[in-house]
């Protein structure tokens, strides 16, 4: 189990390193250029790690003390499945920043902070411990409160700082939550709690710190009506940045903590999770379709299509669970995909409107095809990886007796169906304007990663063979569905 | 009694953010709400007339367990100010890189987000 440890401990080290050669080295074409090489080996190895963990699952003791004493990392089907996703779309991300980041000055501070949130993700989904999680959750947190005012203008300040009070407010639940759960039972550990919860009544005290749970877990996945800082804070980061945000960090310290907490530890009833699930699909999409601005129209897709992870999960049922968790991955592979795209119109447009866009698929074909294979994905057009994952969704909700939910799903489709044409037609469609006809292709680093991630797009619909499902999908869900199962897995 | 009076303390802070319109008061007001979170910690594993956690040799372990407070608590308790320290020295940071483009405090007045 000991490569799981090398997860958190790469990129602490690696932010550190690159910290320290900022105050190093003078030069800043060669700091640039160091910062570049170390952030993308790294990613690329904690990349290859997490890829090719599938299937081994257990627990380590850091530092050898047994638990319940010690602090101890864990990892099961859902953990592995989200390792996976997480330090991919971080290594294209990296890949990415190579050439993004040239516009901004230090660029070895955007590196740093960028490790410590990977630190933060993975060390949050490795977690065996309470208290534990809430510290990785806050490094994972204030380093993109950094990362989204990271171009320190007005409205980049203005949304940081609301993220940042929305986020302290989830943070200090989460830490108010722990506090009662450790003076209830007098242990930390996940699994022991579990174990203790499973047998103890269902006291009020308890009701309320999984009231605090689901309260703060909802702010930072951004679910209606705890979205308000995301539709800000997402557009405002640096695209690699937003790509990182809105396709894994929302996922995991939201929904991977929220399911988490209350399927494997509390092992308490979800539906009520799913008429918040029906309205961020709804109102996420509907806000969606009036924005004019490409990122904050993307940012408003996340919350609907985090709508959708949410209902399937919400469900309870393995098919449900197995659409959201399908969909899960999918939507962090396109919507990064979709962000990056924003990031290379916007590099050499140096706009976001989409009013001021047109015909962009002469100049930039690559960025033009990629959005479109990632448009059609979210969409949920056949045969792209959002199709199978919906309609997983749609067919577990009319199976779980909810046609109702199904409707609402399919109807949430089609106007992000419709929203998506918009874009294209407003970008890459149409007349191209005079004054971009010198417009280059976007550099060659950055089509890469682009490139990388709509391979993806087309690959993961193979998820849904039974044998690569198998391997992939269905440990995971059969480690959410074993509810308190999961203290068995710590040793 | 003490423990309502650390919710309160809770409330106050919860109060501070939802309502203030000063970007400093807000600052404040998650102070307050960290320490109240901080206090309740400390709280739980407070024993009165309690001895300090440290186990002398001459000292019988079953006795040391009944009479000493709980260190878990204080431990946690550490790492929380830690966090909240940090999270509260970005705020200001960020506050004060606010005043330099905006001119003001009022959160009324800092608007060009549509939220």
């Amino acid at each position: 189990m000991e490569r799981y440890i090398y997860l958190i401990l790469l990129p602490l080290g690696g932010a550190f390193i690159i910290a320290a050669l900022n105050a190093a080295v003078k030069s800043r074409d060669t700091r640039d250029i160091t910062s570049d090489i170390i952030a993308n080996l790294i990613t690329l190895a904690m990349a290859g790690i997490a890829l090719t963990s599938f299937g081994i699952n257990g627990s380590y003791s850091v530092g050898g003390w047994p638990v319940p004493l010690g602090i101890n990392i864990a990892a099961d089907g859902f953990s592995i499945l989200m390792l996976a996703t997480v330090n991919t779309i971080a290594f294209c991300a990296t890949l990415y920043s190579i050439n993004y980041m040239d516009q901004y000055t230090s660029k070895s501070h955007y590196y740093s902070l960028f490790l410590l949130m990977l630190t933060g993700m993975n060390g949050v989904l490795l977690s065996g411990d309470l208290f534990n999680l809430f510290v990785f959750i806050e490094i994972a947190s204030i380093s993109s409160y950094a990362l989204v005012g990271f171009g320190t203008e007005a409205e980049e300040l203005e949304a940081s700082f609301k993220y940042m009070v929305m986020g302290g407010i989830a943070s200090t639940f989460i830490l108010l939550a722990v506090a009662i759960l450790y003076s209830s039972f007098g242990v930390l550990n996940m699994a022991n709690i579990s174990q203790a919860i499973s047998v103890s009544s269902q006291t009020p005290l308890l009701k309320f710190s999984l009231f605090l749970f689901i309260a703060a877990f909802s702010i930072k996945a951004a679910i209606i009506p705890f979205h308000a800082w995301l539709p800000d804070a997402h557009p405002a980061a640096p695209a690699p940045v937003s790509a990182m945000l809105s396709g894994v960090l929302i996922k995991t310290l939201g929904i991977y903590a929220m399911t988490r907490i209350i399927m494997n530890i509390f092992a308490a009833d979800v539906s009520i999770l799913a008429p918040l699930g029906i309205i961020s699909i709804m109102l996420g999409v509907l806000l969606a379709l009036g924005q004019t601005d490409m990122k904050r129209l993307f940012a408003y897709h996340s919350v609907s299509q985090v709508g959708y992870i949410i209902l399937g999960i919400s469900l309870g049922t393995p098919l449900g669970i197995l659409g959201g968790l399908f969909h899960l991955v999918n939507h962090s592979i396109f919507k990064s995909l979709l962000f990056l795209n924003s990031g290379a119109v916007a590099y050499r447009l140096g706009t976001r409107e989409l009013n001021e866009m047109g015909g962009l698929n002469k100049v930039m074909p690559i960025t033009g095809g990629t959005s479109f294979i990632a448009s059609l994905s979210i969409a949920g057009m056949p045969p792209f990886n959002g199709f199978f994952s919906k309609l997983i969704i749609i067919l577990a909700c009319v199976q779980s007796g909810h046609p109702g939910f199904a409707l609402w799903a399919v109807a949430g489709s089609i106007l992000t169906l419709s929203s998506f044409m918009k874009v294209q037609k407003f970008a890459f469609f149409g007349k191209l304007a005079e004054k971009h006809k010198q417009i280059k292709e976007a550099p060659l680093m950055m089509s890469i990663s682009v490139v990388i991630l709509a391979v993806l797009c087309i690959a993961t619909s193979l998820l849904v063979l039974p044998k690569v499902k198998n391997i992939v999908l269905q440990p995971a869900v059969d480690a959410v569905l074993s509810g308190a199962g999961y203290a068995k897995i710590i040793r | 009694m003490i423990y309502v009076m650390c919710l309160a303390l809770f409330v106050v802070g919860l109060y501070g953010i939802c309502c203030k319109k000063n970007l400093i008061k807000i600052i404040l007001g998650f102070i307050i709400m960290d320490y109240a979170v901080n206090l309740f910690i400390i709280l739980i594993g407070y024993r009165k007339n309690g001895i300090a956690p440290i186990l002398d040799k001459t000292m019988d372990v079953n006795k040391f367990a009944l009479s000493s407070v709980d260190p878990m608590p204080q431990a946690i308790v550490l790492t929380a100010i830690v966090i909240g320290l940090a999270v509260t020295a970005l705020m200001v940071a960020v506050c004060v890189r606010i005043y330099e483009r905006y001119g003001t405090f009022d959160i009324t007045k800092i608007r060009k987000l549509k939220g």
